[in-house]
Order: structure tokens, then sequence, then C-alpha cells
């Protein structure tokens, strides 16, 4: 049994502690946002905040969120409003088939939450674990500034 | 009404060059009942207008990121005159009337959507609009010549308007007509502008559903142990460990291999990974892809099948000023859709139930039906989003869904079969192996008098239905983009050869034109520098009777600032290819610093046509090009004794966001009819950066990936 915290509310998940925090997220939580797309954290489609970190949920056992906070795709829009960056992303049109979408949304919050107004640079360091095969990196890039600008703002 | 093909009408196929298709044909747009609640009026297979007013857009076509969950509903909305962004976009079911307008099957791919839906779907939005108008005749008693529609309503005189919804009752009385007025494009509000996805939001907030995320009371999740090699089976399995796994409740023979069924994903993995089994491995499986290249090159120089003769090609090259000969080679790629293969199956009695995201749907029914004992119509496709398909989806075997069928069956459970990452890398279905030997000869001031290409790969369709694309010897899958090549050069050969292999192999994201638009516009360039010409101007000068090749090719040129000085250690390269029906030109800009190579800049022209919707083209300009530049630089799968030698994206790496170059797209205005932008991106990427990094280094690339050159991506 682990005992953690997910999008605000305490869940506790029989399965065996050796099994990966996504599939517990996707099959023990109904939480399917988080995406399964390589198993070894090369991909980052299973990206989620842990403790406000983005970590790749693939890799992370049960064992290590136990006492945690974790946040997924499901819990990063606040009382229905979207997150400034899903937001931007929509703004920005950048989905294509979308399924690393939520993966590079939760990599992209994680970075802007420790940094408003992170440079090129920033984002090669933060986004290139994420990879996106339809190719949508230019504009997940222009959607993290605009993001940034609206959150810079308070908006 | 019989809504589905036969059997023998699925294997009836007919080759269409860039299509895929079956030899029926049906009306414009048929009456299917699907997605049509009690009351709603449903004048066709596409429109659903309930009383509460909800306009339901049903949408044959799967969506896999190229957008047509958005560009089609378009068509649609024009016509019936609502608000694009109020409607509701539905997955349509397995029907005929989906099909197909010329090939008859309901697919996806080949660049075709628009493309062929323009004409129906425009169509099918004017008669629901007229009919919907006549209602309103109807119930107000006055000329329908009085009125008109917009945004979802009836307009008459005197200020008199209903809503769709409230004319539903009175328009399921009206006989659907058999002509409809079309738009004038000069009328088009929807059409031409630069409009968002409707799918976006269901993608940003993690609600839109994929194959992976279906799940139905009562399901059980599998993972197959299959062949290490191609053409391998089981000879014994010892299963004792596998079946001690907790949540493990069941091992099945499946055709394909050993199924694992289990409670949940990670339990059907540990219960796999506790297989023992021992292999057959026949001889003719244990197949080197360096070995095959290498029998490759060996057969380009022989004759093969004609793909295409201008002229004597070889009395051209004996007389000629100057020969130039070439060999060119690319391996085996994976697709690597972001979301990894999977299928849901439920069989209950006469029924089978498939969630799952496919490019394939009527194949898909017909190759599940017969893996279940059942008629095509006993099963029922759900169409879910596609984590990226670029033909991955798209088997005429249908190997994951029947997989998938036989691994339910045996369980007698509705069960998830999925794949890991590991197993699509593995898993076969590749882009072929390919070798050209190219040879061209120059006259005394430059020009090319005769041009001789030889093809060697695997048929991607030999030995399926779709073998109809081979003509007197030649799929033309092979050779297009080399067999219509599109400079002025009066002598002409290309030929084929198709070795075949045990290894599977399929479409993939431009198919053909994967790399006769590398080989193409390299050797092109290798003629330009011979002749010690420009390399734009040189194209320019053998396509002056191609005018939507030049109109691509200036555009990217002038937009590039071809010919104006860059920082120092950049070079640009240039390509231009036809493809699905649509002409792009590409400009890369490229640096290298020791062995890494930067491709800073893209410059992307593209004529396809009317644009629809020009962000999606845009979209799909950007997307093809990474899906290009990826393949380029790393993109290979090589086979050692049969043992596919990459396993995950470590060692299959693809292009991320520190490595992705400042893309430009600038479309051609155009009034022509929609064609191709899904692929069309994709195959000028490894020649224009090839191109850019001869005129830096004056080494030239004939050979892919890049890294095999010991280049690295900076």
């Amino acid at each position: 049994m682990t005992t953690f915290n997910v999008n605000g509310r305490t869940v506790r998940v029989t399965a065996e502690p050796d099994k990966p925090l996504l599939w517990a997220l996707r099959e023990d939580l109904g939480l399917p946002g988080t995406k399964f797309g390589c198993g070894m954290a090369l991909c980052g489609a299973c990206t989620v905040h842990l403790d406000g970190s983005a970590i790749r949920s693939c890799v992370t056992p049960l064992a290590a969120v136990e006492g945690k906070r974790v946040t997924t795709i499901e819990g990063l829009s606040r009382e229905g409003r979207l997150h400034p960056v899903q937001e931007a992303f929509i703004e920005q049109d950048v989905p294509q088939c979308g399924y690393c979408q939520c993966g590079q949304i939760m990599s992209a919050a994680a970075l802007l939450a420790r940094q408003k107004n992170p440079s090129d640079a920033d984002i090669d360091a933060a986004m290139s674990g994420n990879i996106c095969r339809c190719g949508t990196y230019q504009r997940i890039r222009a959607a993290i500034k605009q993001a940034a600008g609206r959150m810079g703002k308070g908006a | 009404m019989r809504l589905r093909p036969s059997r023998r009408e699925f294997l009836a196929t007919a080759g269409v060059s860039g299509g895929i298709l079956l030899g029926f044909r049906m009306p414009a747009f048929g009456q299917a009942a699907a997605g049509a609640g009690a009351g709603d009026f449903a004048p066709n297979a596409f429109i659903r207008i309930s009383r509460q007013n909800v306009v339901t857009i049903l949408v044959g076509k799967a969506e896999m990121g190229q957008g047509v969950y958005t560009s089609l509903p378009m068509l649609i909305a024009e016509e019936l005159e609502v608000d694009l962004a109020k409607v509701k976009v539905a997955a349509a079911p397995v029907e005929r009337a989906y099909g197909h307008p010329q090939f008859g099957m309901q697919f996806t791919g080949g660049s075709q959507s628009v493309g062929s839906e323009w004409e129906r779907l425009r169509r099918a939005g004017a008669a629901a609009r007229e009919m919907l108008i006549t209602a309103a005749a109807e119930t107000w008693k006055v000329d329908r010549a009085t009125l008109r529609a917009e945004n979802g309503r009836v307009l008459g005189p005197g200020g008199r308007s209903l809503t769709y919804g409230q004319l539903v009752d009175k328009a399921r009385t009206v006989p659907v007509p058999s002509e409809v007025p079309l738009k004038d494009p000069s009328q088009f509000k929807i059409i031409g502008k630069p409009t968002r996805r409707l799918d976006s939001r269901a993608k940003v907030t993690g609600t839109a559903t994929f194959g992976i995320d279906a799940t139905v009371p009562g399901m059980l999740v599998a993972l197959v142990a299959r062949p290490p090699v191609f053409g391998g089976a089981v000879r014994q399995v010892k299963d004792d460990r596998a079946r001690a796994v907790r949540g493990v409740k069941q091992v099945v023979r499946v055709p394909s291999g050993v199924a694992v069924v289990a409670d949940s994903f990670w339990t059907a993995k540990k219960g796999r990974d506790a297989l023992e089994i021992e292999w057959d491995i026949p001889p003719a499986s244990l197949v080197d892809s360096d070995a095959l290249s290498a029998e490759y090159a060996r057969l380009a120089r022989t004759p093969g099948a004609k793909a295409r003769r201008e002229g004597d090609a070889d009395a051209a090259l004996a007389t000629a000023a100057k020969r130039l000969s070439a060999e060119y080679d690319m391996p085996y790629l994976a697709h690597a859709p972001m979301e990894p293969l999977n299928c849901l199956v439920r069989l209950t009695g006469d029924r089978c139930e498939i969630w799952t995201g496919t490019q394939f749907q009527t194949v898909d029914q017909a190759n599940a039906a017969r893996a279940a004992g059942l008629k095509p119509e006993q099963v029922e496709i759900h169409t879910l989003f596609l984590g990226g398909g670029f033909g991955r989806r798209a088997t005429p075997g249908s190997d994951f869904v029947v997989e998938a069928v036989h691994v339910a069956k045996a369980a007698g459970a509705p069960v998830k079969t999925m794949w890991t990452r590991e197993d699509d890398l593995r898993g076969g279905y590749y882009r072929p192996i390919w070798h050209s030997a190219i040879s061209a000869g120059l006259d005394a001031g430059g020009k090319p008098v005769a041009w001789k290409h030889t093809i060697v790969g695997q048929s991607i369709v030999e030995g399926t239905p779709f073998a109809g694309l081979i003509k007197e010897g030649v799929d033309q899958t092979s050779v297009e983009g080399a067999a219509d090549l599109a400079y002025a050069i009066p002598a002409i050969a290309v030929d084929l050869h198709s070795p075949p292999s045990v290894a599977p192999v399929l479409w993939w994201r431009s198919v053909g034109h994967t790399h006769t638009g590398f080989v193409v516009e390299s050797f092109i360039d290798e003629l330009a520098h011979a002749a010690g010409q420009d390399p734009y101007q040189f194209r320019r000068g053998l396509l002056a009777s191609r005018p939507r090749h030049l109109g691509v090719l200036d555009l990217a040129a002038q937009k590039a600032g071809w010919g104006t000085p860059l920082p120092a250690g950049r070079a640009r390269g240039i390509a231009v290819h036809f493809s699905f029906g649509s002409w792009c030109a590409q400009v890369a800009e490229v640096s290298v610093t020791g062995n890494a190579i930067r491709v800073h800049r893209v410059v992307c022209a593209i004529d396809c046509g009317r644009a629809i919707n020009p962000e999606t083209i845009r979209a799909q300009m950007e997307g093809g090009i990474v899906f290009g530049l990826s393949a380029a630089l790393y993109g290979q799968i090589n086979l050692k004794a049969g043992r596919v030698q990459q396993t995950n994206f470590h060692d299959y790496p693809v292009l991320r966001m520190d490595a992705m170059p400042e893309v430009e797209v600038h479309i051609v205005p155009s009034t022509e009819k929609p064609s191709g932008i899904g692929e069309p991106g994709t195959p000028l990427m490894a020649a224009a950066l090839g191109n850019a990094l001869f005129a830096l280094t004056g080494r030239r690339i004939r050979s892919l990936p890049l890294v095999r050159h010991g280049f690295e991506s900076a």
C-alpha cells in the first residue's frame, strides 16, 4: 500500500511498490492524461510533478512517492481555469497528434515555476527530454515564451 | 443496402499512383445512420443536427496530428453556414459512406484527406443547408428564394429567423436534393482562413482519448513475446515463472508469439520477462542489413524492370562531354510514433468490438473479421485519436489489430494488447533499405543530356492486397519521385529491382519519395556543381516548363535570401520536389563545428493548391521537416543475424528541442484543387541539408544517416 497526494487528494494504491507511478496513475487512479512512450525516461511523455519538480513517472516506483505530492495534467488547471501554458499551447496551435503534449506541458509548467523568464538555452535544457515526433518544437518554444509573458504580468 | 465490400472486392485492388486502393465505387455521399440520435436531422453520413441545435460532424478519417478533425469540418461548415467553433466533431464508424470517393475503402494516408473530400464534404454541407432553407420556407409558407442561411439560422423577410435546431423536424421530411449550388470561392468565410485546431483543448488537458486510453469493464492487458527474428516461431514455452507473477491471469499462444494476459501493463510485462521460450530460427531469418546493402549495390549495376524510358540514355551517356556517377544508400527506418501500438478487443458471441488508433479501417475490419471467424459487418471499430501514425498504423495485414483479436479470443476476455517501445522498434514494418546507382552526362555547356537511375529496394506492396500498385514489374511506390523526374533531360532511363526479404516493410511518411527526393535532389546538385553553376539557377534552367516547380523554388530561394551573404561558417542547400499532388521547395542553412552539425534555419515553400487551413499547412510543413531531419541525422534500423539492433530512443534518436531549426513556411497562393500536405514536407530535408554540407565542406553525403559519417547533432 502506497499513500500519497495526487492533484490535492490523498490516495492509497495497493499495487506493488515497484510498479511505476505512470501505471498507477493510468490504471489504478483513472488518470490517463499521463502517457507511456518509452518506459526508460527517454521521451518525457510521462512527465508529472513530484513535490513541484518535473519527473518521469515511467521510471519512478510507487515506493518513491510515499507521502509525497504528485500533480498530473488533470490537476494542472485550477478551478476550471487552464494553466497559462495550456492556454498558450492552444493559442500557438501547438498540438498535432497530441500524444506528447501533456508531458511537454508539465515540463514547461515546471520550468516556468522556477524560472519566470527562461532564455532559449533554458528552454532547450528543460524541454529536450520531451520528444515530439510530430515536430511541434518551434511552437512549444513560442508557447512557453507567451506563457512566461502572461505569468509575468500576473494574468 | 450493402454497406461493406465483400472479400473479393477487398482483394480487387486498383493501383493509383500515390494512393491506395480498391476497385469499387460508391455514391457521392451515402446515407448512414451512424451517430444520429432519435429526432436528429441526418441528411447524409457526415452531418447530424439535434433539436437542441447541436451540429455534429462525423469525420471518417483518422486524426493522427495532421489536422483532419479541423480541416474537414471546415469544408462542411463553410457550406452549412455554421460557426465552426460550435461544431462538435466525432469519429465516424467504419461504413461504406465514409470510404474514399474514388477508391472506396476507408483509410487515412497518401496525404489524400482534404483533396479527396474537397468536393464531397462541401456538397454534404450545401445539401443540408438547402434542406434547412426548404424547411424554413415550408414553415413560413414563403418563397425559398427569399431566404438565406447564416450562422446556424435561416433568415427570412421581416427579420424572421429560426435556428437549425428549430428546423430539424421539418428538415427531416425534405427530400435530399440531387444537385446543390456550391459557394463561389470569393464568398468563403472559413475556407482559407488560418484556423486553430478544434482538438487542442482536449489534447492540452489530457482528456483526448487515444487508443492506449481505451478501457472496458473486465478488461485485461496483454504483452506478446514475439520471435527475436522476422520469420521465427515458438518452438517451446516454459511459462511457470510467468504464471507465478502476481496479477498474471493467463499465458496463451497466438500466431505471432506468446501472450501474457494480466491485470495491468506492469504485471503483464513482469510476466513476459519471466517467460522462457525456445525459438525456431530459420536460416532465412538471419538477415544482415549491411549484407543487404552490399547485395543491393551489386544489383544496382544490373538492368532492372523499366520504370521510365525517354530517348536512349546509354547512347547519350556514351557521347556526353562529361559523365558523373554516384551511388546512394539509405537504411531501414522505423516510424516510432509517440504512442506505442495498442489495440483493445472485446469479442461477444457474434460481435467483435475494437478500440484503437488506426489509419486502415476497412482493411482492419476485414482482417479482424477473418481472425475472429466473423463477417466484416460484425466487426465494429471505434477509431480513437492516434498518437502518431506516419504509415505504421496502416498495415495491409493489420498486424497489431489481428494479433489483438487472437489474444482476446484465446483469453476469452476483453484484452488490450499493448506494445512497448522496444516492441515497436523491433516489430518491423520499416521504410525499406534503398540503394540507387545513378549516372548523368553533361554536354560541353554543362547541360544534362542523359540521366540513368537504377533503384534497388524491397516492394512494400508485393504479396499484399495492394500488389495492384505493381505495374509491369514496377512497384509505383518504389519509383515515385524518380520515374517522374521533372527536370528537362532528353534521355532518361529509370530501372527498378525489388528483391524480397523477410523483414516486413511499409509506407513511411512520404513513401517512395523518402529516398527518391534525397537521391534526385542530391544528384542534381552534384550536376550543378560539375557544370560550375549555381544549384538554384541550374534547377531553374531545367524546370522552365514546370511553372509550379518554379513557383516554389523561386519563393523559397527569395525568402531564404539565396545568394546573399551568410555569417561565416554557414552555407545554404536547396531542393525542390513534387509529391502527393503538391510542390515543395526548401532551403536549409547549416553550419558545422568539428563534427557537430547545426541546421539553423529551414525556409519552406509549398504549393498545395487552394490552402484550406493555412495554419495546418504550416504545421504539417514544420512537422514534415522535423521528421525528415530526424531521419537524415540519426535514423537507422540495423539488423545483425536477423536481430534488430535498436531498442529505444537512446539508440534510435529523433530530433529534440535543442536541435530544432527555425522553420519558416510560405504558401503559394492558388485557386487550384487542394492537394497533399501531410507528406510533401518530408522528402526534401535530407537533400537540402546534404547540399548545404557540400557547399560548406566540399564533402558529398551519399548515404544516410549522417551519424554514419561521424557527424553528430549540435
